[in-house]
């Protein structure tokens, strides 16, 4: 440590020369970090990985057959609904992980260091987007092997992905806000099973007009059921209509708010 | 810039509890300053206050000539925190946080691999390198946490608490650690609940006791005001020990009747301790046996405060912990 003076002058004049990419640079550090956190949280990986496939097996092969649908195989008709399933309950994690952060000391640390709280959620969002796509996947690979077909274009496909995002971007935003009110991560983790219901109450698994009628309503309206629909049109080349903007005015409002929210409970939780 | 840190009445307050209640605290460039305080103290608090961390209701501080409130993006790129709690990574490598941390100074790829592993070999830690943090003992991690804070060269250091829940030989190691430190001219404020660890390692001691400062000096002085040393008395019976209680009088540093002790101060040298065994108990009588220790934190709290430091989590200011305590002992 003799020679901190010379090296501290050394780290000062790099300082300024990165300022004013300093936050990005920050970002990309903090995605790094927190995709390979998640990369190696093995239990939590696992269960994001084989989820997906253990409830496209249970709907297409315990329930498939007595459930009623327009297309010709259950599989093409479930498959929007597993996928915002499971992507919905992994962006879901980002809670815990977001609690984690804020209770052990390294917040203090990143903070410390000029690290703006911005960064260390992104980081979060980005490895929850990591590992949805990691997790869609997988999913689509199971529904292929069983019997999924789709003859619908690259750029339908790429349809697919970008909705997926869009509702796993707002999901872990969202997921970010229960993440900083939350105390304990298992207090957090309550959210991901919210969330992983909310598909049940849609057009994701059974058609709506089957549901009881009081929950009919609440099942058009809610934001899961335009993303699906969405999904299904772009798998099915059928016309997306109206629900595609439906889905991205429901995704981009979740983020919005919760970007709000979680700078606001940011700054109320470090204070 | 003659003060590193420069504080002046800085107030705290959580909800109806004032944690801090004007405190001033100035520590010379390239010293090492020690905030001793029982828990509760306001330490953590007074450090994050420093650390830009959180605002202080009341008061002006400035960390390296800034001011930690309006200049405070200058203050963080000169500071580094060392948490009482560990700020890493478990599930990364040693060589990882540290280059994260590097990276995150605003170090590219090369400098902050070359950084990390300087570090690395400064703190014994090449051999765990590679190795999870998971796996580091207690004493490696803190180790590590402090090599963390330190990628970025900063010119004030705040630990808080460094050695605490260590065992012996880590402590040891920590302090030869922060002395290093030392040596290279940055200014390092710890905090700690040891008197020991103060008189060993800081120039300057200030005692934080319920959000004030309650007395500030060298460890020498601090000791001085003391007596450095407690003799422990214990008397032969009833009698003799209220007969001793009365002679002492405010000189007896505690007392306690069920065991019939009483504890006065001393410089601890041999010819001091006979000539107070032979004022007190002439008619060698009354004094069953005798024992010198070093003054401990608790020693300080009561002859500066007349109440012994609170231990444990409960006691916040407020509480009515330390009484109890005082009762026990006076
Ligand atoms: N964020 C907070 N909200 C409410 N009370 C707080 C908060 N932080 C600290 N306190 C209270 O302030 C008082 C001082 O806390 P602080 O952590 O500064 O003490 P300390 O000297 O660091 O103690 P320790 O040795 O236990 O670490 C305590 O009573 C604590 O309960
Ligand atoms: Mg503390």
């Amino acid at each position: 440590m003799s020679d901190a003076t010379s090296t501290r002058e050394a780290g000062h004049a790099v300082d300024d020369a990165v300022r004013h990419f300093a936050p990005l640079q920050q970002t990309l550090i903090m995605s790094r970090r927190s995709v390979r956190l998640t990369m190696r949280e093995v239990d939590g990986l696992l269960t994001s990985l084989f989820l997906p496939v253990m409830i496209m097996l249970l709907f297409v092969y315990l329930f498939g057959g007595a459930i009623e649908t327009p297309t010709a195989q259950y599989v093409d008709f479930v498959l929007p609904g597993v996928l915002l399933m499971c992507t919905g309950y992994v962006a879901a994690l980002t809670a815990t992980s977001v609690t984690r952060d804020m209770k052990e000391g390294i917040i203090d640390r990143f903070r410390s260091m000029g690290v703006a709280g911005g960064s260390v959620l992104t980081g979060h969002v980005a490895s929850s987007l990591v590992r949805s796509c990691f997790a869609s996947v997988l999913i689509v690979i199971t529904a292929l092997l069983i019997g999924f077909r789709s003859d619908v274009g690259a750029l339908k496909w790429l349809g697919v992905a970008g909705t997926l995002a869009m509702f796993v971007f707002g999901i872990s935003w969202l997921a970010a806000v229960f993440g900083l009110l939350a105390r304990t991560p298992e207090g957090a983790s309550g959210f991901s099973f919210a969330i992983m219901f909310l598909p049940y109450a849609s057009n994701g698994f059974v058609p709506i007009e089957s549901m009881p009628g009081w929950i009919q309503g609440f099942a058009a309206n809610q934001p899961v059921t335009p993303v699906i629909d969405t999904l299904r049109g772009l798998l099915h080349g059928t016309p997306v209509g109206s629900s595609a903007w439906t889905a991205a005015a429901w995704c981009a409002g979740i983020t919005a708010v919760s970007l709000v929210l979680t700078a606001w409970l940011f700054r109320r939780r470090t204070a | 810039m003659d003060e590193a840190i420069e504080a002046v009445g800085v107030v705290k307050s959580y909800g109806a509890v004032q944690v801090l209640k004007g405190v001033d605290l100035s520590v010379r460039s390239g010293s090492v300053a020690a905030l001793l305080g029982p828990n509760g103290a306001g330490k953590t608090t007074m450090v994050r206050i420093l650390a830009t961390l959180t605002t202080a209701d009341a008061g002006e501080a400035a960390v390296a000539g800034c001011d930690v409130r309006r200049e405070r993006s200058e203050v963080r790129r000169r500071i580094s925190l060392t948490g009482q709690y560990a700020a890493l990574d478990e599930l990364q490598t040693g060589m990882e946080n540290l280059r994260m941390m590097a990276g995150l100074t605003g170090m590219n790829g090369r400098k902050a691999k070359a950084r990390s592993a300087e570090l690395l070999g400064q703190f014994d830690l090449e051999h765990a390198a590679d190795r999870r943090v998971k796996t580091y003992s207690g004493g490696m991690r803190r180790r590590l946490d402090i090599a963390a804070g330190l990628v970025g060269s900063p010119s004030v250091i705040f630990l808080d608490e460094p050695t605490t829940g260590l065992d012996v030989r880590s402590r040891h190691t920590m302090w030869s650690v922060v002395s290093q430190l030392a040596r290279s001219g940055v200014t390092v404020l710890l905090t700690t609940q040891y008197l020991e660890e103060a008189d060993h390692l800081a120039d300057r001691v200030a005692v934080l006791d319920q959000g004030r400062i309650v007395a500030e000096g060298t460890p020498a002085q601090l000791k001085q005001r003391v007596g450095g040393h407690r003799l422990d008395l214990t008397t032969t019976d009833h009698a003799a020990f209220s007969r001793l209680r009365a002679e002492l009088g405010a000189r007896a540093m505690a007392a306690d009747a069920r065991e019939l002790t009483l504890s006065v101060a001393t410089d601890g040298t041999a010819a001091e301790v006979r000539s107070l065994l032979d004022e007190l108990d002439p008619a060698h009588d009354a004094i069953d046996r005798f024992s010198t220790h070093g003054t401990s934190l608790d020693d300080v709290f009561i002859a500066l405060t007349g109440r012994a430091a609170v231990a444990g989590d409960g006691g916040g200011p407020a509480s009515p912990g330390g009484s109890e305590r005082e009762a026990a002992h006076v």
